[in-house]
């Protein structure tokens, strides 16, 4: 009865082999654009433009990235978006956890009511020109404020975090304390928060990857380049170049300039994807759990 | 979530061997500190999320800045026809449309596949390696991404075409082309999102219970047969939640990507609903069409979701609600 078990027939063979060959098929075309770009980014010129580069850097250089640092918009975009990640997390974490504890508990009388009201913004929104008049007549306009009050709250991540606390911390636990005579405030600090370490680890990271991935609210909100974030700054030379016709007229006289341009791309491109994409391997498993817990049902 | 009103709640918690306040109100009192605590997130969400659908009676107004909203004059459904009436209406709504549609169709299937493949894999480094790589583009900015599709298949020193120029093929200018445009943003976002939309595929696969691949195995199910019969069907709950999280945002279709992708170009083929919001709203400074468009399509939006939900519940057994 075993034998037959270790040989696999021919057609479940053939069938492992077809798996193999798209999965690594995947393998490949996920990981060749990306080092083909770090591989450009140290690269000279000339090799970049010229084609000569593929998996390995040609001509090596950091001219690139020299002309990165150099650039004090790129340096103050990343000490603004460091800035609004850091603070828009803290804010987004307490509110998170302000909302998702009480209405975990089933003595919260009306949580199924704030739960609706949550769960309907998820589905209908007043839309751009609403928000924004929302925030305009805060006196938000222009301020660092823009970046963090506006989303200072994801209905989703309240649900990850309701169902976390749910499932996590009994219902008894509170009660028992509470005859102890110990306050719902005292309880969340001293029992809830110790407990619930890893939703909250989940949250932020999840909370501060959007901060610092997020270009939308800046576009609508700033409008002084000394506060834009790092993304803001990337659009304006990664993108809004690209589409400049001027780059492209005198070919001769700007060959080398060109050059150099399309180089700082490839740099600038790694520059700034590289803290989320260097701490990823390690908290990659943060992600999946948090995937996990928002897609149970709440 | 819906059926479970308050008054059923707090029955059954007084039925409830723990339950030793009576009434709302007293239970109200003993717990006052939880009713502190969320007054600022509360404040937040009837602030930002609830004053904001309140402002869509702009789109029925003639705003203007310096009457405000309540003594601007109403208008009607003046710009709902002014946006229906337009040449532009239809191109804006087919590409809105079609990008959803082909997305769908292509991103939908494409992390099952991925999840179905990998749980077929017993050697552990390379399923590692390959769902760590393949997850990876997830936490790059759409700022990057869009970078990083111009840089790729820019005409004269981009990746793509240096391939192309290998094998003996013309350059092509992929962004200045419109008939190429909703591939190139439908497959990119295929590169960046298929591993992470894998996760939850994975995860519910790896709760399968073993007994039935045992069982399937002594019936001489081969690998095929038992991805068909076994892994499909329990992974399918998890398929029809995600279908309807898709079809329910499909006119929301997102700004950020679309608008950084655009070009003068490609513009027939890339304009939608939502850039176009943002192109009268805040660039024309037309507060009022701008937010009837959205309104519009908000409306749109709410009405698929519920009718999905609503076609999910009748042939499945599972839906949102």
């Amino acid at each position: 009865m075993n034998k037959p078990a270790i040989r696999e027939s021919l057609p479940d063979r053939l069938f492992l082999i077809f798996v193999y060959v798209v999965l690594s098929g995947a393998l490949v075309i996920v990981l060749f654009p990306l080092l083909h770009i770090l591989s450009a980014s140290f690269s000279s010129p000339q090799a970049v433009n010229s084609g000569r580069v593929w998996l390995f850097p040609v001509d090596f250089t950091l001219a690139g990235y020299k002309a990165v640092f150099a650039n004090p918009n790129i340096l103050t975009g990343y000490g603004n978006s460091l800035f609004y990640a850091v603070a828009g997390t803290f804010v987004n974490v307490v509110m998170t956890v302000l909302i998702a504890y009480p209405l975990s508990r089933r003595t919260f009388y009306g949580r199924h009511i704030i739960m609706m009201l949550l769960v309907f913004t998820m589905l209908f929104d007043g839309g751009l020109i609403p928000n924004y008049m929302v925030v305009k007549s805060l006196g938000m306009i222009d301020t660092r404020w823009a970046m963090i009050i506006p989303g200072a709250l994801a209905v989703f991540q309240v649900i990850i975090a309701r169902t976390f606390f749910q499932t996590s911390i009994p219902e008894e636990l509170a009660e028992a304390s509470e005859i102890d005579g110990c306050s719902d405030v005292r309880f969340i600090t001293s029992v809830v928060l110790p407990l619930s370490k890893p939703i909250i680890a989940v949250m932020t990271l999840m909370y501060a990857v959007g901060h610092w991935n997020s270009y939308f609210g800046a576009l609508i909100y700033l409008k002084s380049p000394d506060m834009f974030p790092l993304q803001i700054v990337l659009r304006n030379i990664l993108i809004l170049n690209t589409v400049d016709p001027t780059m492209m007229a005198n070919v001769d006289d700007m060959l080398q300039l060109q050059g150099m341009s399309e180089l700082l791309k490839y740099s600038l491109i790694v520059v700034a994807s590289a803290p989320v994409l260097m701490i990823y391997p390690f908290v990659q498993k943060h992600f999946v759990k948090g995937v996990l817990i928002g897609s149970l049902k709440g | 979530m819906a059926n479970v009103t308050p008054g059923t709640a707090s029955r059954r918690l007084t039925t409830s061997r723990f339950a030793f306040a009576d009434g709302a109100g007293k239970k109200m009192k003993k717990h006052w500190q939880l009713y502190l605590l969320v007054f600022l997130p509360i404040a937040y969400i009837i602030i930002f999320k609830y004053v904001p659908m309140g402002g869509v009676l702009i789109a029925f107004k003639e705003y203007n800045v310096v009457k405000g909203i309540w003594e601007s004059p109403w208008v009607g459904f003046k710009y709902f026809e002014q946006f229906l009436n337009s040449p532009y209406f239809w191109n804006y709504i087919r590409n809105t449309i079609v990008v959803s549609l082909y997305g769908l169709l292509v991103g939908f299937p494409a992390p099952i596949l991925l999840a179905l493949f990998l749980n077929e894999i017993k050697n552990g480094f390379f399923k590692k390696t390959v769902q760590m790589v393949t997850y990876a583009p997830y936490f790059i900015s759409t700022v990057i991404m869009v970078s990083i599709i111009i840089v790729a298949l820019s005409p004269n020193v981009g990746m793509l075409n240096n391939i192309l120029r290998l094998f003996g093929f013309e350059g092509i200018d992929f962004m200045g082309r419109p008939e190429l445009f909703k591939s190139i943003y439908v497959w990119s976002d295929v590169w960046q999102f298929t591993g992470y939309g894998a996760i939850i595929y994975i995860a519910a696969l790896s709760g399968v219970n073993p007994d039935l691949y045992e069982a399937a195995k002594v019936d001489g199910a081969t690998r095929f047969q038992k991805i068909w019969n076994i892994d499909l069907p329990s992974i399918f709950p998890v398929m029809v939640i995600l279908l309807i999280l898709n079809v329910g945002s499909m006119m929301s279709l997102g700004f950020e990507k679309m608008y950084l992708m655009q070009n003068p170009l490609n513009l027939e083929s890339s304009e939608i609903i939502s850039t176009y919001v943002y192109k009268v709203g805040l660039l024309n400074a037309n507060f009022s069409f701008s937010t009837a468009i959205g309104l519009f399509n908000s409306i749109i939006n709410l009405v698929l979701i519920v009718t999905v939900n609503a076609i999910a519940r009748k042939l499945s057994e599972s839906s949102l609600w």
